[in-house]
């Protein structure tokens, strides 16, 4: 679906990839993980062409990101960040319907496209007629969520999202992203930092350091055949809570 | 397509620049802003309306310089004048000497001369009585000796090449920090003994009711300030009569009678019309009956002018601005160059601009006061909208506008959907900004005759009348205030639900 070679992207004199290369597989969902300032946010903005390579390429499908076929290739792809990123201004039904309206896809077919998403995602019919400023933040993300979901897009690209949501909602929204990603069949990139998120709801974990990858495979490969010292500490890290023996959380 | 734009903006500005149409041309009479200007301008309007013909008389206009250059430029037929400010003044440059060389130097420039009205309206410096009597001055020579005495005189005595750098020279007179005082200000501050000495004209009604006293212009410093009237040379063709029944009046106003007539208005508050409809009847054995004027219409009037200057400045401001706006915050290269034109517009002072756009606004039409007003109004709402166009844009959060992005929305739909709807309270403070400062600004206009409460207000600071100047300032206020919550209301409407 996605295939990157040799991608490398600088930020003023900061490396944020370094010669990465990465093959996303069809249907599958990819979980990019690693520590904050890994290059994995970077790494699915150059994916939905918010900004381009330095060096190296991206090809999606067929096609290579260029100034006339950007906002066709958007259009099949779904992106979520971190807020929602929802339009204050516009009520949850013309946040999710935003998408559509330039296309000039009927009336009928978009409200029938909402119907969908609502029961895909069990948002509440009465609230689809409030602002954001009126939702909770996981309504936000659901609404966030049917927006990307709108044009049907053959890849969904979400960042952290559900990075900002108390602990309860966030386990039980984890549950529906599971169910909704099974249910959709599509081809899914996760970013997030939380390592048993990933395990959860990704097949294949993609951990990244210093914006190159340190060990792709699935979260059992990570958790039992580390090919990396760093693999092993940033699983360490992340499960010391859990451990038993480990010290108590502070 | 910003031309196209400019094209838009200026369309609005200038057929709204000849309010009235073309109805047979009216004739232009201007007066400067004091009462003797404007009585003799009504003297000629008089005249001119018992020829038949239709006067509009844009009284009161603030300076020699504007109405010379507005006599010149064709935005006016005729206004009353003195021998000596053309001589020392217009034609600075040029020495004259004689009525014969100034009228050649008249003609080169298409404006004829009447012959003298008969009196010498020179300057004079004067002081209150008693203290000039404490002091011993009775010549100018004699402020010499008192260097301690606060001298304040108007603006246009301090410009005059024969105004007060000159006459310091001439007499050697020691006085530090000499600055301009609004005219009809320096009676109140000589009575309350703020100043000791002002600049007045000969015929000023005030002299002998504040008890003043002329100081002898010893050394023969003031040229002769005979009054005259001056009209487009083009206007002896077209109104042989009225103009033959102008040089009738040649001689028959001698300084007696001018003070006469000053007093009747500025301190029998009879309207310049009044006076002036009284000495025409007397004169020419006519019945000439000057027009009452009903206080209630005049406002109406005037808020109707004020608002329409207001409105049509700010609508062609709002089509411009906003494109800038968005143009800046566009191109960041663009950016600070479109701020700082519009900035730097903002530090022209308001009168200077006023006079500054009559030569150019003149190529687009004859009218003199209403459309500079306009186009200075205009160019002062660039900077609230513009600014604030672009600060809205550039500020809108980095995640919003990715989100917008990463939808495949195209451009144009981002900017009208997402972009302009998140921006539009603050851009609609920027407009209402300039809104509110335009209703203020707008009274200056009365400066050049633009009509709107800036006219009584003007004419309110000549006659030294309170009453005058509040029945343009308080209506101004309410204005400001009505525009305010004009657009509170719109601000409802506009901006979007969500952000409210």
């Amino acid at each position: 679906m996605f295939e990157l070679q040799d991608v490398t992207k600088r930020f003023d004199s900061t490396a944020a990839l370094t010669g990465l290369s990465l093959t996303i597989e069809p249907g599958r969902t990819t979980v990019l993980i690693g520590p904050s300032g890994c290059g994995k946010s970077t790494l699915l903005r150059l994916m939905i062409g918010l900004i381009v390579p330095d060096a190296g390429r991206i090809r999606f499908g067929d096609a290579e990101f260029s100034r006339r076929n950007v906002l066709e290739l958007r259009r099949k792809l779904g992106y979520v960040i971190q807020d929602g990123g929802l339009f204050p201004h516009l009520s949850a039904r013309d946040n999710i319907s935003l998408a559509a309206r330039p296309l000039r896809l009927g009336r009928d077919r978009i409200e029938r496209r909402i119907r969908e998403l609502i029961e895909l995602t069990r948002f509440p019919e009465d609230a689809l007629d409030r602002f954001p400023g009126q939702l909770s933040g996981g309504q936000c993300q659901r609404v966030s969520l049917m927006r990307a979901l709108m044009l049907d897009p053959e890849v969904l690209l979400l960042d952290e999202p559900l990075g900002s949501l108390d602990p309860m909602i966030r386990s039980q929204l984890q549950e529906e992203l599971r169910a909704i990603f099974r249910a959709l069949e599509k081809t899914v990139v996760l970013v997030t930092h939380d390592l048993s998120e990933a395990g959860y709801l990704g097949d294949t974990l993609v951990l990244l350091r210093d914006g190159r990858i340190v060990q792709t495979g699935t979260y059992q490969d990570l958790l039992h055949a580390p090919k990396d010292p760093f693999t092993s500490a940033f699983v360490r890290a992340q499960r010391r809570d859990l451990d038993p023996e480990g010290e108590a959380p502070c | 397509m910003l031309i196209l734009w400019l094209a838009l903006c200026l369309s609005l500005l200038l057929p709204g620049c000849s309010p009235a149409g073309d109805r047979g041309a009216p004739l232009r009479i201007g007066s400067k802003a004091f009462t003797e200007s404007v009585v003799l301008a009504e003297v000629a309007a008089h005249l001119a309306r018992e020829q038949g013909l239709e006067v509009e008389h844009s009284s009161g206009l603030g300076g020699t310089r504007l109405l010379f250059e507005g006599l010149r430029s064709g935005q006016i037929d005729l206004y009353p004048e003195y021998t000596g400010t053309l001589i020392e003044e217009i034609f600075s440059g040029e020495k004259l000497s004689g009525l014969p060389a100034l009228r050649r130097a008249l003609e080169r420039e298409g404006i004829r001369q009447g012959p003298p009205l008969g009196f010498n309206n020179t300057y004079v410096l004067g002081m209150q009585r008693e203290t000039a009597e404490r002091l011993g001055i009775t010549r100018i020579s004699d402020l010499r000796d008192h260097p301690e005495l606060v001298l304040r005189f108007s603006n246009e005595f301090m410009q005059r090449a024969d105004g007060w750098p000159a006459l310091s020279r001439r007499y050697q007179l020691p006085h530090r920090d000499v600055r301009g005082l609004e005219h009809a200000l320096a009676y109140e501050a000589l009575e309350n003994g703020s100043i000791q000495v002002t600049d007045l004209y000969a015929t000023d009604a005030k002299i002998e009711k504040l008890g003043l006293r002329r100081l002898e212009d010893d050394l023969g410093h003031f040229p002769r300030y005979d009054a005259v009237f001056l009209y487009r040379a083009e206007l002896s063709q077209a109104q042989p009569e009225f103009i033959s029944r102008l040089a009738e009046l040649g001689g028959r106003i001698d300084a007696a009678r001018m003070t006469g007539l000053n007093a009747r208005v500025e301190l029998d508050g009879q309207s310049e019309s009044r006076a002036a409809a009284a000495f025409v009847s007397a004169e020419f054995d006519t019945e000439t009956t000057a027009k009452r004027k009903n206080v209630a219409r005049q406002i109406l009037l005037r808020t109707v002018e004020h608002l329409r200057m207001v409105a049509v400045s700010l609508a062609a401001a709002v089509l411009l601005s906003i494109p800038l706006g968005i143009l800046a915050a566009r191109r960041r290269r663009l950016a600070h160059p479109i701020l700082g034109a519009v900035g730097v517009i903002q530090t022209i002072p308001a009168i200077a601009l006023l006079v500054l756009l009559i030569r150019p606004v003149s190529y687009f039409t004859d009218e003199l006061g209403y459309p500079q007003a306009v186009v200075a109004l205009f160019l002062y709402s660039l900077l609230p909208i513009v600014r604030n166009t672009y600060t809205a844009l550039v500020s809108i959060p980095p995640a919003l506008r990715e989100s917008a992005l990463a939808l495949g929305l195209p451009p144009g739909f981002r900017l009208l959907h997402i972009e302009l709807p998140l921006a539009s309270r603050t851009i609609l403070a920027g407009i209402k900004t300039a809104a509110v400062i335009n209703v203020g600004f707008a009274t200056l206009g009365g400066f050049i005759g633009a009509g709107g409460y800036g006219d009584p207000i003007f004419t309110g600071i000549r006659l030294n009348d309170y009453g005058t100047i509040l029945q343009g300032a308080l209506p101004a206020a309410a204005l400001a205030l009505l525009v305010q919550g004009l657009f509170e209301l719109l601000e409802r409407w506009i901006v979007p639900r969500g952000l409210r």
